[in-house]
């Protein structure tokens, strides 16, 4: 535990799913040392691409209780990955210095085992490249030392409108993202199968406000005392006319 | 998940010439203590050798199709301490070269006596390189099950079940080819051979049964409600988040309607198991070169159709965020 957690916590209370995240993050990783994320007929009737993130939306009760939740999914850069020791080359792995699980794209053969090995279906093959691609935590933005340090937080937590992604160190309690967690129920995806998920998702909370009558007529209201003010006969001098 | 069919002929064709080996050298090694009278000279060996040589490289080209960049292979030995897949990249030409070798010692005829026990049999250069080579066969079955045992998420595959029922369909599939194959060469070896294809493939009939009958009592650990980790009854997905298709909508998802599942289930069956017992039963006797050459293609094709309803029938729990479009 000593070791850093990068990692996102996710506030499904405030998003809004604008996809401002999945844009943000395919033109940052687009545009970065890896390369391009592929797309495959784009404007055609039939596209398809690669994304390290997407925003889902589900709905939860029954009409007219219903609450829709949008659900932003990228990997969770899992403390126990159960991608990496199934890579045979090696490809995949889990940085010991800040926990992100990477794939070295020079290395990968495309064997799509890893994604096999993940439950949570993080992991998309780039089929022009063809090989597998994840979510990097930024990588290549967080460390980058020419950037103002506000600007060294991953794509999809800069562009986030509601600042529903917190990005930070979950193994030092008395960052953001662990007193997000901490604080606000947060939980992680799919604990029965152990595997530890780093990103952790904060729960819809309601926020009652509660109004009581003597906080609406404060008490020491003079109106409330002396009712209201009598009107000053026509003509008459006012407060505005005796001051200058 | 998707079968690919890369994947489908791999696994089939190096089941098939593993037990194709395992038949060679059960012949060898019945023969060696006298439970079987000696086969004259080593071509029988030798060509049986051959032609499991042959299947196992169809494998491995097989393989290679299922690659995204196969020039890269070669990495794929690294990982060999945590990966199953790696193991089996590793055991795989290493089988190869020991049946060529075997292949090839007969082939010359270069069998220099090594040992002579004393109840008399001797032994040679070739039982050597038979036993390293059996050793790694059944190395191969299990590496290749385990591939897919080892998958905890995948409940279907997630069983001793898997490699016990791919060295059991590898076997019969082997054994029946050599049966067929001594129908041409050796016929007095038919019914030894076509015996133990008997025997096996009523194992693998066994054994494959008994994981269908597990698999239809599963109860998916994971649920829409722990995906997402919303504790309400009725939580439904109105968006996966995009309209085109993508990498996890194409893999995980075989796109088949639930009654073809279900008749390729009944197919496999009957063309892996009942079908090639009644054609070796019937053709056991006469050494019928069309009925134990037919029983082969048929459980092969029955063994295709096994292999795809196995991929077709792994759920993966990825797919609770993939169901709708919109």
């Amino acid at each position: 535990m000593s070791q850093r957690q990068l990692a996102l916590v996710i506030d499904l209370n405030v998003c809004v799913g604008c996809h401002a995240c999945v844009t943000s993050c395919k033109e940052w990783n687009s545009s970065g040392a890896a390369g391009p994320m592929s797309d495959q007929k784009p404007y055609g009737a039939d596209p398809s691409g690669t994304f390290f993130n997407r925003v889902q939306t589900f709905e939860v009760g029954e009409f007219p209780h219903t609450e829709t939740v949008h659900f932003p999914k990228s990997c969770l850069h899992c403390e126990d990955p159960p991608c990496v020791p199934v890579c045979p080359t090696g490809a995949s792995y889990k940085r010991a210095e800040d926990g992100i699980v990477l794939v070295d794209y020079d290395k990968c053969i495309g064997c799509k085992y890893c994604s096999w090995a993940c439950p949570y279906g993080a992991r998309e093959l780039d089929e022009n490249l063809k090989v597998m691609k994840k979510c990097t935590l930024c990588v290549d933005r967080i460390y980058d030392t020419s950037m103002p340090e506000a600007d060294r937080k991953p794509a999809c937590v800069m562009a986030c409108p509601t600042s529903a992604r917190i990005f930070g160190d979950v193994h030092d309690p008395q960052s953001d993202a662990s007193r997000a967690i901490r604080e606000n129920g947060g939980y992680a995806l799919m604990p029965e199968w152990g595997t530890q998920p780093a990103n952790h998702y904060l729960p819809r909370r309601t926020t009652r406000l509660r109004i009581h009558e003597d906080e609406l007529v404060r008490s020491d209201n003079p109106l409330r005392v002396e009712g209201h003010l009598p009107r000053p006969a026509d003509g008459a001098s006012t407060l505005e006319d005796a001051s200058f | 998940m998707r079968p690919a069919t890369s994947v489908i002929l791999l696994t089939t064709l190096i089941g098939a010439g593993q037990g194709l080996f395992l038949a060679l050298f059960t012949v060898q090694t019945y023969a060696l203590v006298g439970l079987l009278p000696a086969v004259e000279g080593h071509a029988l060996y030798a060509q049986g050798g051959a032609i499991a040589l042959l299947l196992l490289a169809a494998g491995l080209v097989a393989s290679f199709f299922h690659l995204g960049r196969p020039e890269r292979a070669w990495r794929s030995a690294a990982q060999w301490r945590s990966s199953w897949l790696s193991r089996e990249v590793i055991v795989l030409p290493a089988f190869m070269a020991a049946v060529a070798l075997y292949a090839g010692v007969h082939a010359l005829g270069w069998t220099p006596a090594l040992v002579t026990l004393p109840q008399g049999p001797t032994i040679d250069l070739s039982v050597v390189i038979g036993v390293a080579a059996t050793l790694l066969a059944f190395a191969l079955f299990f590496c290749t099950g385990m591939v897919y045992a080892c998958m905890r998420f995948l409940a279907e595959w997630h069983t001793p079940l898997t490699p016990l029922n791919y060295t059991l369909l590898g076997g019969a599939s082997g054994f029946l080819l050599a049966a067929a194959l001594a129908t041409l060469a050796a016929p007095q070896l038919v019914g030894f051979l076509s015996g133990w294809a008997i025997v096996l493939t009523a194992l693998a009939a066994i054994g494959r049964l008994a994981s269908l009958w597990r698999n239809a009592r599963l109860k998916p650990r994971s649920t829409i409600q722990s995906a997402i980790g919303i504790k309400h009854p009725t939580v439904v997905q109105r968006s996966m988040g995009f309209m085109g298709g993508s990498f996890n909508t194409r893999e995980f998802f075989h796109g088949v309607a639930a009654s073809r599942l279900r008749m390729v289930k009944h197919v496999f069956v009957v063309l892996a198991f009942v079908v090639p017992i009644i054609l070796l039963i019937a053709g056991r006797d006469a050494a019928s070169v069309p009925l134990l050459l037919g029983a082969f293609v048929v459980q092969y094709v029955g063994l295709l159709a096994e292999r795809w309803f196995f991929f077709a029938q792994a759920n993966h729990p990825q797919n609770l965020y993939y169901q709708a479009v919109a």
